[in-house]
Formats: structure tokens, sequence, C-alpha cells
């Protein structure tokens, strides 16, 4: 949080209406922490590259060039070319979150005791987020694709001899949202999980829980605040696909999203100001969505994972 | 899962880790004992000795690596822990952070498939073993370290196991606390009749709660006697070092004759009782502070003439470090503090001074 201080700050304050050259302004002078400039470089990135451009198009959202100030989003909710983008994108993303989310779980949860194996299988399992997604667009591209290894592969051991269509459509972009979000759900969890005090499933098993009593009734409910966080970070991370859906889906229909459509409005149409109306409602659909999963996240204890005095 | 049992059958339990290099080495090394209904058994040893690596192994959260643990005819080694139910109270607590004290106590009855009708009733029961009653609704979190330990205890007697297991339970609270809550330890076992296996380093623990005491060290046991017999009459010097008794020497052997042995040294003139065969000119004896009294033994006999060099006052009684004119220090607890320098005179009874083969 680089724009909060220290709270002691407050009562260094010069008394209103003091003397600039007494003692206690001078004190106050002296007793100002200067370890706070150090936010200074944070809190002026922030507001120049992340605050000012944000208002600057929420701003430019609502003067369209023609038509009143909410024109830009009277566009976008009565044209049917625009609107149900929303759903294009959700009908992605939510399932890739949750494949990621739910695959994760399962193989960190396996993950959680250390041993010779862990760290060859998590670094694999890591990998695919070094690579760039037009990088894996390219490999899906070549291994799934109609004429691709996968469907060689089938074809000729006989498993399915129809013709396979996993690129340039939905579950293309869907496989790839899936192989570049899954590393950083599944790291996520996996940090959340190794935090969880493993006494209490020992604790557990000898009050007669087993293996999935222990996960069901101690591991899960203690997981369930980071598995809400792990959501709704994967989630926002795949509401805003755009390569992938270029590359391996169909951007003229079943794939084409809500960021699709900015960037057309954009840079086809030259209508920043449109551009600019989507991108605050693509925000908005997000903060939406967040928002639910973490309200939901209130129901559940949220207190320390540990059992007590450690 | 049975509620009661006549004997738990340890026959040469061997827990073996990887240690480093690759070398296997034995944590704990062939425990054979048996624990009888009813019994309250302290395993008693140091860090590392392992009492704790014997208790995991009986609740089965650490697998054999040799021997078999029987319960009556069942053998019960191979069974993963769930299926023992075993109680087990841990040092941390390991209380469910996310539940309350209520639903704490009754996991283990939910997870064995008791009715809810039946659940309540037991919960409200073992709240009130524990003193907790009015508590139930708080989280772990809200409670205090005493409180805590006592919602585990609960927890881990709730279901009735055949048996309990304590790990060092009272580690963790402060001293005030620890002499209460070992005050409760006793009274619940006393009340509920449940053979009880706690593991701790305290020996003032293990001699005002066992039936029966078992000093470990390195894996190995050294003794398993009743704790009169465990503090009285060590069966090795490991034992008498661990139980207190602070003065150990080496002396030569001039005679023996039966469990009775002379012994002397340049200015040390003792007569002491054997209590653990060897051979061996020389030989090391054990006194405990409190067995050595300032003044002449009957007719000059065991006496110890020494400078003193300091004085600790300790309230009821002062520890006083003295030195004989050959430099060997012995402690002794006295009820007159003499002044530093002083020459004095020590004794202790001949059936005191324990005797042990030298090293």
């Amino acid at each position: 949080m680089s724009g909060e201080g220290p709270p002691r700050d407050a009562n260094y304050a010069p008394p209103a209406g003091s003397a600039v050259a007494s003692p206690e302004a001078a004190r106050v002078a002296v007793h100002f922490d200067r370890t706070l400039l150090l936010a200074v470089p944070a809190t002026l990135f922030m507001l120049l590259l992340f605050i000012y451009p944000f208002l600057y198009g929420l701003a430019l959202s609502f003067t369209p060039p023609k038509g009143d100030w909410l024109a830009n989003y009277r566009t976008f909710f009565s044209s049917d070319h625009l609107w149900p983008t929303i759903w294009t994108t959700l009908r992605l993303a939510l399932p890739a979150t949750l494949i990621n989310v739910g695959i994760a779980l399962p193989i960190a949860y396996k993950m959680r005791v250390k041993s010779r194996y862990q760290r060859w299988i998590t670094t694999i399992l890591v990998v695919p987020i070094t690579l760039g997604t037009v990088l894996i667009a390219e490999g899906m591209l070549t291994y799934f694709g109609p004429k691709g290894w996968l469907a060689q592969f089938l074809q000729w051991a006989h498993l399915y001899d129809g013709s396979i269509r996993l690129t340039h459509n939905y579950w293309g972009v869907l496989i790839s949202l899936v192989i570049s979000g899954f590393p950083f759900a599944f790291l996520l969890i996996l940090s959340y999980i190794t935090g969880i005090d493993p006494v209490l499933a020992r604790a557990a098993s000898t009050l007669g829980a087993n293996p999935l009593a222990q996960f069901r009734h101690i591991y899960l409910p203690l997981l369930a605040p980071g598995l809400a966080m792990c959501f709704c970070l994967a989630f926002v991370q795949a509401f805003s696909v755009f390569p992938s859906a270029v590359l391996l889906g169909a951007p003229a229909g079943p794939t084409r999203v809500i960021s699709i459509a900015a960037y057309e409005a954009a840079f086809e149409q030259y209508d920043y100001s449109l551009a600019s109306a989507i991108a605050m409602i693509m925000g908005f659909v997000q903060l939406l969505i967040v928002a639910a999963v973490l309200g939901l996240r209130n129901f559940f204890y949220r207190g320390p994972v540990t059992g007590g005095k450690g | 899962m049975k509620h009661d049992f006549s004997e738990l059958r340890l026959d040469h339990v061997t827990r073996r880790f990887a240690g480093a290099g690759g070398h296997a080495f034995a944590a704990l090394s062939d425990l054979t004992m048996t624990i009888r209904r009813g019994e309250f058994v302290a395993l008693l040893g140091p860090s590392g000795c392992g009492k704790s690596t014997a208790l995991n192994c009986i609740a089965g959260l650490l697998p054999l690596s040799g021997g078999t643990i029987q319960l009556d005819e069942l053998r019960i080694d191979t069974l993963p822990p769930e299926k023992r139910g075993f109680g087990m109270v841990f040092q941390n607590y390991a209380l469910f952070p996310h539940m309350s004290v209520e639903r704490n106590i009754g996991f283990g009855l939910r997870m064995h498939g008791v009715p809810a009708s039946e659940m309540a009733p037991r919960v409200a029961n073992a709240l009130k073993l524990v003193q907790l009653t009015g508590q139930e609704h708080k989280l772990p979190g809200q409670l205090s370290g005493g409180q805590q330990q006592r919602v585990a205890i609960a927890r881990a007697i709730v279901i009735e196991p055949p048996l309990v297991l304590m790990d060092e339970p009272l580690s963790n609270l402060d001293a005030k606390l620890r002499i209460e809550t070992r005050a409760e330890i006793r009274r619940i076992h006393r009340e509920l009749g449940r053979a009880t296996i706690y593991v701790t380093h305290d020996q003032d623990e293990a001699l005002s709660l066992a039936d029966r005491i078992v000093v470990m060290k390195d894996g190995v046991v050294q003794q398993i006697a009743s704790p009169h017999e465990i503090y009285a009459e060590p069966a090795n010097l490991h034992v008498a070092n661990f139980m207190g008794y602070r003065n150990l020497f080496e002396l030569d052997i001039v005679r023996e004759e039966g469990q009775r042995v002379d012994l002397a040294g340049p200015d040390i003139r003792l007569s002491g009782t054997r209590k653990q065969p060897g051979s061996g000119k020389r030989a090391v004896v054990a006194i405990r502070p409190e067995e050595l009294a300032l003044g002449d033994g009957p007719n000059g006999a065991n006496t110890i003439t020494a400078r003193v060099d300091n004085v600790e006052y300790c309230g009821r009684d002062s520890l006083v470090d003295v030195i004989t004119a050959s430099g060997t220090r012995l402690h002794v607890r006295a009820t007159s503090s003499p002044a530093l320098g002083d020459q004095v005179r020590v004794h202790a009874p001949p059936e005191r001074v324990l005797v042990y083969p030298a090293a």
C-alpha cells in the first residue's frame, strides 16, 4: 500500500497557527519519517501509469465525438455486435478459471508434502508460465490442428476417426487459457496449502478422519479464502484474453471477446472514445465478479491457519 | 473401534530414519513393553531420545521399521491412525482453528458416525469434565493457552478411546498453568480410568502423573519402573543423572561384599550400595543433593570434609556447593547456610550412595 504512511506521522503534525520558528516546529521537521520518501517513486508510478490513464479513459468514454455523454454506453448495449461480447468472454473466462482452480487444487494438495519429486513436478507444471501466449498458440496450432500430432495419433491408433477441430474455435481458446493460467493458479494454491499446519490433519486422523475427510473438513475450509483469492486473480487474467482469442479462436464469431471489440473500436474505427467505454465496461464486469467472489469469502473462516501456539 | 482392552503389547517396536549421508539411524530401537488397562505410563527422556517417535508409532502417525503393536489379540501397527481410534493430545494443541470449541470436541464423534442426538450430551459432558462449560461457541483463537489445551484433552477423550496419547501437552504453558493442568490431567485420568501414554522431558511431570515411567535415551529404553523406583533406584548412570543425582564422581573400589561397596579417593572414603553390576577397579557414585547432609554421619562414617565454595539461598533451604581438598565438587541441599570458605563435613547414608560401573 504505497499511499499509506505510518499513522504516527499524524501525531507530529504542527499545531495549527503555531509559529514556524517555534522549537516544536523544528522538532516536527526533525521527526518527519524520511523512510516515507521511499514510497514516492511507487506512488508516482501508480499515478502516472495507472490512475491517470484510467481516469483519462473514464473521462474519454463520456465524451463521444457525437451524441450526449452516455452515447457510447448506449451504443454498446444496443448494438448486437457489441454487448454479446460480454457473454462470449464470460463463457470462456469462467470455465477456464474453474478448470484451472479445480485441477490445481488436488495437484497442489498432493504436492504439499516435501518429497524428492516435488521440486521436479512443480517445475514441470510451472514451465508454461514462462511461455508467452503467442508461443503457446503457435505450439497448439501444430499439435491440436486438424493435421496436428494429436489428430494424426488418434487416427493412427484408430481411437477416433472423425475430424478433430480443437483450433480456430471456442475449444482452442479455452485450452490455451487453461495452459497459460494453470501454473499461476497452481503456485498460488500450493503456497496457501503449505501454509496450513499439517499437525491439524494428523490430529483429525487420530480422531477418525480418513484422508478424504481430512481434506473436506480441515484443508478445504481453511483453504476457502485462498481459493476465492486465487479464483479472482485467475479470472481477471482470463477475462482480458486477447492474443489467443485471435490466434486460436474464431475472432469473427464464437470467440469475439470483449477485448477484440475494444481493439476494433480503437484501431479499426479509430473511435478511442467508444474503445474507452468498452474498456470501462470490461473493468466493471471484472469488478462485479471479483466483488461477488470476495463477498462469498466472508462466509468462510478467515483467521490463522495453525492449531494453537507453535 | 474398541473402547476397552486389557493390554497393549509393544514388541520390539523400532523406527529408523534416513540420516545424513544415507545412513539409517534408529530413533527408536526395540521398545518392548506391555501397557495394562487404566494404566498411566510416562515416556521420559531428553529431547531426541525417541519418546515422541514411540508415541507417533503407537498413534499410527509413523510407520514402524520393525516390531509389532497389539491391542489384546488385534494387531494394530498396520492400521492407519483413523482406524486405531486412540485419542491424541498434541504439544501445540492442534485445535481446528475454523471450528468452535463445541465442533472441535464433536469432530471425532462426527467422524465415527455418532448420531447428533447422542453427540450433544457427550460433548457437554466432556466440556464439564475439563471445566469449560459456557465456552462452547468460542473459536480456539479466543481462548487462552491453558483453555486450548483443555479443549484438546476433551476432544481426545470424548471419543472414549481405549488409549489416550499425550505428546508433551504442558510444555507450551507457563509454570503456574502447567501445575494446574497437570493436576487436571491426573484428575481426569482418575475419573475416566483410561490407559494413558504421556510423553515428557520433565521428571516432575512424569513422577507426579505416572503409574509407571519409561526412561529413554538415544532411542533405547533405560529403565521401566514405578516413579518411586526410578527416583530412588535408577538402573544406570543415565537414569540417575536425568533423575537429579547431581553428585557423580569416580572412586576406586576398595572392598566389595554383596551389594555393599567400600570406595576411596584421595580424600574421600565412602561406603555405597551397588545398583548395576560391573567389573573393574573403579566405580561412579551417584548421590542426590537432598541426601547429603551437613555434619558427621553416625560414628563419623561416610563423612567427607570440604570447603564451602558457593551458597544459593532457595527459600525453604539452600543449595551449598562444597569442594574437597583434591577438588571434587559436591552439591548439598542444606537447611542452614554456612559461610563461604568454612570447612564443613557432609555425610550420606550408605544405602543412598549409589554405585555404578565406571564408563
